[in-house]
């Protein structure tokens, strides 16, 4: 009996940790503005007057495989709440055929001492129609996460990040939020509910706000960066990550390109 | 006599508790359920049956029959203190009472620490010893054990050296079944279960062109297989060439055999059918099952040796036991 209060007491602690700890960014494909950098002594804040930007798109070279299919047959509110077939997200394209959703663009390396704000605003990932929405988003180290879930069944969220601390969390009810803090950057952190085995989202957890998802377009812009030279990446949930040096100037705008093959990535400026 | 029946349902509610908790694993559910030892924030038992649905029924319908299982053996061990006169025996109840109560903590440990290989294996490997114990003390309550198997050749005279090749033979080949399921549950629990995806070949070579610890895993399991299965057959064929008359290790040794050509199949039918739930999870039943018929025709080579050890022990421990290895309660 005491051994069995001792567990529940550890499970408390474990529930009470994962809800004081996770964070997000929605879907866009624009690269979050820069939330008033701030001088610290050990940073340096961006001057947005001489601020620039990378835009481009990232591209699919080759025919789109086809989705997996979903069979929601094992949770009939999922079946009603889905009234067309469902496939997986994995490869999204445009009506081109090429241009290549879901893909998360974001600045790896060369921002040296630059330091930002932490957002207050949550980042947000709801379980909705037994999906994730988002299915590939970007969020801040520090910044909050809100789990929602508007399903009327009920959904378990659990995170699998590898420099993170791992969490696994019930929302039985349908309305019931939560929210979690990443206190590392990792790039990415996979979703998935083990109640609903074909639910799937990735967060990328970043400790500045240049990062983007790339929509049906493709496309994607990384805004007010300050001069230098970056590597910046883009990560694909099947296709792995490619990455290309860029070396910006004052208020200049680079182009970039990204060109997956469906066997695996290349990059081309 | 209905202590024996009791037992055998214990033992038979136990392979359903295995084939549960294999459904588990198969259909990735270990985690559908993130808390323990409540579900969902709700007592295991009011939990509403209308929130079982997709993994959740595999993970919480494990647990319920878990319990199930365990006031089984509450229920055995109450009832082997109360009627069984041999001290041993209760012991053995109570040991398995024990490997529940540690399977379930364990059961509940690798849900709050999401699924650490390590402690799931130790849960598979667990599970086999509490089967273990509740096929033995249905064997041990059974009449045939209380009765010396008198009508087989059980009481024919015997070369000492034959018994004694049985007995090693029957014993080897158990314990190298349970170090394959070890082996099987840490392939598992690692997802090494398609490491080596092609079956008979590997990688089409007879042995892997390339090796990660995933791969060696799989390798190993699948030539602890081959080693089992050489296991069983001796020791088969030895019972049919020295101990054609004993009904009693006969029987189990045909069953082996059957059990482990069904399990072999069932193994390579899990890689190719790239680990359907079910094939997969009748495979861990079927092992679980092979090592029971094993341990049967272990326990019952090894009766007689433990009936002499009981005639041969002196008068004053005589006394302490209630009764001697074979008589009925």
């Amino acid at each position: 009996m005491r051994l069995r209060k001792a567990l529940v007491g550890v499970l408390g602690m474990t529930l009470a940790t994962t809800l004081v700890a996770c964070g997000g960014g929605g879907s866009s494909n624009k690269s979050a503005e820069p939330s008033s950098p701030a001088a610290t002594p050990s940073g340096q804040r961006v001057d947005t007057a001489t601020a620039g930007s990378v835009k481009g798109m990232v591209t699919l070279d080759g025919t789109a495989p086809k989705n997996e299919g979903i069979k929601m047959n094992a949770d009939p509110v999922c079946v009603r709440e889905n009234k067309t077939p469902q496939f997986q997200e994995t490869y999204t394209v445009g009506s081109d055929g090429k241009s290549l959703a879901n893909v998360f663009v974001y600045v790896k390396d060369g921002l040296g001492q630059y330091v930002f704000d932490t957002p207050t605003e949550p980042a947000r990932i709801d379980q909705k129609e037994c999906r994730y929405h988002p299915h590939v988003f970007g969020m801040r180290v520090g910044q909050p996460l809100e789990i929602l879930n508007s399903d009327p069944t009920l959904h378990n969220i659990h995170a699998l990040p590898k420099a993170n601390s791992e969490f696994n969390n019930g929302q039985p009810i349908q309305g019931m939020k939560m929210t979690h803090t990443f206190d590392k950057p990792e790039v990415m952190v996979p979703f998935k509910c083990d109640v609903h085995g074909w639910m799937n989202a990735y967060v990328g957890v970043l400790p500045h706000p240049y990062f983007a998802v790339t929509k049906d377009d493709g496309k994607f812009e990384l805004g007010n960066l300050p001069p230098g030279t970056y590597t910046v990446e883009a990560w694909h949930e099947k296709l792995g990550a490619t990455t290309q040096s860029v070396t910006l100037g004052q208020k200049e705008t680079k182009e970039i390109t990204f060109s997956f093959k469906p066997a695996g990535p290349t990059a081309t400026d | 006599m209905m202590l024996h029946r009791f037992s055998q349902l214990l033992v038979g509610c136990t392979v359903i508790l295995i084939l549960a908790g294999s459904l588990v694993t198969s259909h990735d559910a270990g985690l559908s359920v993130p808390d323990w030892p409540t579900s969902y924030g709700w007592n295991m038992f009011t939990f509403p049956p209308s929130m079982w649905v997709a993994n959740i029924l595999y993970e919480h319908g494990h647990r319920l029959i878990a319990s199930t299982v365990g006031v089984l053996a509450i229920v055995l061990v109450v009832w082997l203190w109360i009627a069984e006169p041999r001290r041993w025996v209760r012991w053995i109840g109570a040991t398995a009472l024990a490997a529940v109560i540690a399977q379930g903590i364990l059961g509940g440990l690798t849900v709050l620490f999401f699924l650490p290989p390590a402690v799931s294996t130790a849960h598979a490997g667990l599970a086999e010893i509490f089967f273990c114990l509740t096929v033995a003390v249905a064997l041990f309550t059974s009449p045939g054990w209380i009765d010396g198997y008198a009508s087989s050749g059980a009481s024919r005279p015997r070369s000492v050296d034959v018994d004694a090749q049985l007995r090693r033979a029957a014993t080897l080949t158990t314990v190298l079944i349970y170090s394959q399921i070890l082996v099987g549950a840490t392939m598992r629990h690692t997802g090494a279960g398609l490491a080596i995806p092609d079956f008979p070949l590997m990688f089409g070579g007879l042995v892997p062109d390339h090796w990660d610890p995933k791969i060696a895993v799989h390798f190993a399991h699948r030539v602890g297989a081959l080693v089992v299965a050489c296991a069983i057959l001796a020791t088969a064929a030895l019972i049919r060439s020295r101990a054609r008359d004993r009904a009693e290790l006969v029987r189990p040794a045909l069953l082996l055999v059957a059990l482990a050509a069904i399990q072999v199949t069932l193994g390579a039918l899990t890689v190719l059918s790239r680990r359907d739930p079910w094939i997969n999870s009748v495979h861990v039943v079927c092992g679980a099952m092979v090592l029971t018929t094993s341990l049967v025709l272990t326990l019952r080579t090894w009766r007689a040796v433990g009936s002499r050890l009981q005639n041969l022990q002196p008068m004053h421990n005589l006394q302490k036991t209630p009764a001697p290895l074979g008589v009925r309660a």
